[in-house]
C-alpha cells in the first residue's frame, strides 16, 4: 500500500509565552500529521494550547510567545511552473515569519478562520476591500476581476446578495453571514489546507449546521485539508477523519474518529465522551462532568499533566514522569501509563 | 453625511447667539466699567478729570445706557462685521483684531501640522517596536516635552538662536516687514521666523500626542483583525499602515478642533515673551483696561473658531470612520 505523504507534519512543537510572572508553557510537545483532502480534528478545553499550535504553524506568534523547539514541516505546491510536479518541503519554524516565503505560504496555501469571527474584519473597511486584497495578494488580477472573483466566492459560500454584501462593513452583517464572509477570504486563493479555530462557536445551532455543511461541502469539492479545533466532541464526530485530544499542551489521544469514539483509550478522552449529552442521558440527571478544574498554566502539575483529576491515576508513576505517545491499534495512539507496553516499562 | 452636515451648519447661529449671551454677561461681570479703570489709570499717573467730563464721556461711549441696549449695540456691530469701537484705542475692533487673528491662526496651522508630522510617525514607531531603545528615547523626550513649560523653552530656544546661530529670533517678521503691506517678501519673512514659535508652541501637544498615538496603536495591534490581516500574507508594514493605524487615528482626529482654541489661549506667556503679534496680549490688555467691546469680540471670535473646529472633526471623524458616518445617515 502507497500511504500518501503528509501535507503537514508536526513534530514535538513546543511554544512559550515569557511573561513577567513566569513562563507559560502553553504547546509542550505536539506532534501530528494532516493529509490532503481529511479533516483533522483537535479537541480540548479552554487553554489547552490549540489556537496557540495553530499560530504556530501560521507563524503568528506574537512575541513574548516563542516557538522553542520542534519542526512544522509544510509540503509546497509546486515551485516551478505550470508543468512542474516537483514539491518541496520547507520547515515552516526556520523561516522568517514576515518574510516572503512564509507571507507567500499564508493565505496562499494554508489559510486561517479565526476564533473570533466578530473582531476578524476591520471595522473602518469594507468586507469586499478586504476581501479582494488577500486574493490580490497571491494572484496577478486587475481590482475589476479581483472582485468579480469576490462575487464568485461569495456564490460559493451561500452569500445572499453577494454584491451588496462586499460594499458592506463587518458590523452590518449578523453573525453568520459574517461567518460566510471570513470562510470566503480564508478560500480566497484555494488553500491546500484551512486552519478553522471554532469557527462555529460563535454562531447558533442552525448556523452551526449550515457552516458545517458548507465546510465539508468546500472540502470535498476542492479536496482540500482541514483543521477543524472545537472543544465540541460533537461537532467533531459529524466532520472529522482523524482526531487528536489535547490537555495542557500535549497530545493525550490520537486516532481515526471511530476509535476515538467507540474505543477511546486516555481516561481524559473517556471523560470528555462522558460528558457529551447524548439522546439516551436520562433528562434532569446531572452530566458527568471532570472532577477538578484545568490547573493554572504557571503551575503545571508533574508527570502526566490531567493526573490531579484523573480516576486511574497510579500515584508514584503518573506524578512522576510524562507518559511517552504510543501505538495502541492502527493509527491509534495514546500517551497514558496505563497501556505502557511491557518492554517500556522496564 | 450632507444632511450631517447641515443639520451641523443650522446649529451654528442658534450656538452662537447662547455664546454672544454668555460672553457679554462674562464681560460685563468684573465691577466697574472702562471708564472706572481709565480715571484710575489717569489717577495713578497723576491726572484727573472733572466730573462733567465723565458723564460726557460716559454718555458717548453709550455706557449710561441699560445693560440690554449695550448688548443689542454690540450684536449690531458683530452683524454688521466690524465687531464695534475699541473704547481704548478708539478704532474698529476688526482693523485690531484682523492682522493678529490671521497670524494667530497660521501660527496655529503651522504648530498643528509640526505636531502631527512629527507625534503620529513617531507614535507608530514607538508602538510597532515597544520596548526598543528608540522606543525608551522617545518616552523620555516625551516626558520632558509634557512637563517643560513653553515659555521656559521659548527662552532655552531664543537664547540658543541667538548665540550660537546669532539669530535675532523674536517677532514674526524682521522690523522692515512689520507694517509692510501682504506680499510675497512679507510671506517669506514671515516663514522665516514662525519656524520658532511653530517649535515651541507645538512641543508639548507632539509629545502628548505621541504617547496617545503610540498607546492607541499598541491596543490595536491586539485586535484579531490585525491577526486576520497578516494570516492573508499581508507585509507587516502595508498591514500596520492600513488597519490599526487607521483605526488608532479616530480617536485623534475628534481632537483636532480643540487645537486651535487651545493655542489662542495658551500661547499668551509665549507670545508675550517672544514678542509675538497674535491675539493673546490684545486680549490681556483688552481684560485688564475693561474695554469690553473689544474683549468681548475676542472671546467671541474664539467661540466661533471652537465651534468650527469642532465642526471640522466631526466631519473628519465621519470621513473616517462608517460607523459614525452610517450612524448618522440614519439619524
Ligand atoms: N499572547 C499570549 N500571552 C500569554 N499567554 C498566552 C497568549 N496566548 C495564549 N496564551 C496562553 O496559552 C495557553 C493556550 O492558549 P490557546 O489560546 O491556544 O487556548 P485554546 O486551546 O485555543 O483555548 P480556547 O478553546 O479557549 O480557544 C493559555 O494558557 C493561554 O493563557
Ligand atoms: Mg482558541
Amino acid at each position: 500500500m502507497n500511504a500518501p505523504a503528509p501535507l503537514l507534519s508536526v513534530r514535538n512543537l513546543k511554544v512559550q509565552f515569557a511573561l513577567d510572572e513566569g513562563v507559560v508553557r502553553a504547546v509542550e510537545g505536539v506532534s501530528f500529521d494532516v493529509y490532503p483532502g481529511k479533516v483533522f480534528g483537535i479537541v480540548g478545553e479552554s487553554g489547552c494550547g490549540k489556537s496557540v499550535a495553530m499560530k504556530a504553524v501560521l507563524r503568528l506568534i506574537e512575541a513574548p510567545g516563542r516557538i522553542v523547539a520542534g519542526e512544522i514541516l509544510w509540503r509546497r505546491k509546486p515551485q516551478g511552473g505550470p508543468g512542474s510536479t516537483q514539491e518541496e518541503v520547507v520547515d515552516v519554524t526556520r523561516l522568517d515569519p514576515n518574510g516572503s516565503v512564509m507571507r507567500g505560504l499564508r493565505g496562499a496555501e494554508m489559510a486561517l478562520i479565526p476564533q473570533e469571527p466578530m473582531a476578524a474584519f476591520s471595522p473602518v473597511h469594507t468586507i469586499g476591500d478586504q476581501i479582494v486584497e488577500a486574493i490580490r495578494l497571491h494572484q496577478a488580477v486587475s481590482p475589476r476581476e479581483g472582485r468579480r472573483l469576490a462575487v464568485e466566492l461569495f456564490k460559493s459560500v451561500g452569500m445572499p446578495m453577494p454584491e451588496q454584501r462586499l460594499d458592506a462593513y463587518s458590523w452590518q452583517l449578523s453573525g453568520g453571514l459574517r461567518q460566510r464572509a471570513i470562510i470566503a477570504m480564508a478560500l480566497s486563493c484555494n488553500p491546500r489546507l484551512l486552519i478553522a479555530d471554532e469557527p462555529t462557536t460563535a454562531v447558533d445551532v442552525t448556523t452551526q449546521a449550515q457552516v458545517l455543511r458548507l465546510l465539508r461541502q468546500l472540502q470535498q469539492e476542492r479536496d482540500a485539508a482541514i483543521i477543524f479545533i472545537t472543544h465540541d466532541l460533537g461537532v467533531i464526530a459529524q466532520v472529522a477523519h482523524d482526531v487528536l485530544v489535547m490537555y495542557l499542551g500535549l497530545v493525550m489521544e490520537q486516532g481515526p474518529v471511530n476509535a476515538i469514539f467507540h474505543a477511546p483509550k486516555h481516561p481524559y478522552t473517556q471523560a470528555l465522551l462522558r460528558s457529551i449529552p447524548t439522546v439516551q442521558s436520562t433528562p434532569r440527571e446531572p452530566l458527568p462532568t471532570i472532577s477538578g478544574s484545568i490547573p493554572h498554566p504557571f503551575n503545571r502539575p508533574r508527570g502526566c499533566p490531567f493526573h490531579p483529576r484523573c480516576p486511574q491515576s497510579m500515584p508514584g508513576r503518573c506524578d512522576a514522569a510524562t507518559p511517552e505517545l504510543q501505538a495502541v491499534g492502527p493509527d491509534q495512539s495514546v500517551s497514558c501509563f496505563l497501556y505502557q507496553t511491557a518492554e517500556a516499562k522496564a | 453625511m450632507l444632511r450631517f452636515i447641515v443639520q451641523r451648519l443650522l446649529l451654528l447661529p442658534v450656538l452662537l447667539f447662547v455664546f454672544s449671551v454668555v460672553v457679554f454677561i462674562l464681560i460685563q461681570a468684573p465691577p466697574g466699567d472702562f471708564l472706572d479703570s481709565y480715571l484710575a489709570t489717569l489717577a495713578s499717573s497723576g491726572s484727573s478729570v472733572d466730573e462733567a467730563q465723565v458723564v460726557a464721556l460716559r454718555q458717548q461711549f453709550g455706557l449710561d445706557e441699560p445693560v440690554h441696549i449695550q448688548y443689542l449695540r454690540w450684536m449690531e456691530h458683530i452683524l454688521q462685521g466690524n465687531l464695534g469701537l475699541s473704547l481704548e484705542y478708539q478704532r474698529p475692533n476688526i482693523e485690531l483684531i484682523g492682522e493678529r487673528l490671521v497670524l494667530t491662526v497660521l501660527l496655529a496651522l503651522f504648530s498643528f501640522v509640526f505636531t502631527w508630522a512629527v507625534a503620529i510617525p513617531a507614535g507608530i514607531f514607538s508602538a510597532t517596536h515597544p520596548h526598543s531603545g528608540v522606543d525608551y528615547i522617545f518616552t523620555v523626550l516625551n516626558y520632558i516635552g509634557v512637563a517643560t513649560p513653553n515659555f521656559m523653552l521659548a527662552l532655552i530656544l531664543m537664547w540658543v538662536a541667538y548665540s550660537a546661530l546669532g539669530l535675532s529670533v523674536t517677532g514674526l517678521f524682521s522690523p522692515e516687514f512689520i507694517d509692510a503691506p501682504w506680499g510675497w517678501a512679507r510671506f517669506v519673512d514671515l516663514l522665516k521666523h514662525i519656524w520658532l514659535p511653530m517649535i515651541i508652541l507645538g512641543v508639548a501637544g507632539t509629545a502628548r500626542l505621541t504617547r496617545v498615538m503610540r498607546a492607541n496603536l499598541l491596543d490595536e495591534m491586539t485586535k484579531p483583525y490585525v491577526v486576520t490581516a497578516r494570516a492573508k500574507g499581508l507585509s507587516e508594514w502595508r498591514l500596520v499602515l492600513k488597519y490599526p493605524v487607521r483605526l488608532a487615528l479616530n480617536p485623534l482626529v475628534s481632537t483636532i478642533g480643540w487645537y486651535l482654541p487651545q493655542l489662542f489661549s495658551g500661547s499668551l506667556i509665549v507670545a508675550t515673551v517672544m514678542n509675538l503679534p497674535n491675539i493673546g496680549p490684545l486680549l490681556l490688555r483688552a481684560l485688564t483696561s475693561q474695554d469690553m467691546y473689544l474683549a468681548g469680540s475676542i472671546l467671541f471670535i474664539y467661540c466661533f473658531l471652537t465651534i468650527v473646529g469642532t465642526l471640522i472633526s466631526d466631519i473628519l471623524l465621519a470621513l473616517l470612520d462608517p460607523r459614525i458616518r452610517m450612524e448618522g445617515a440614519k439619524a
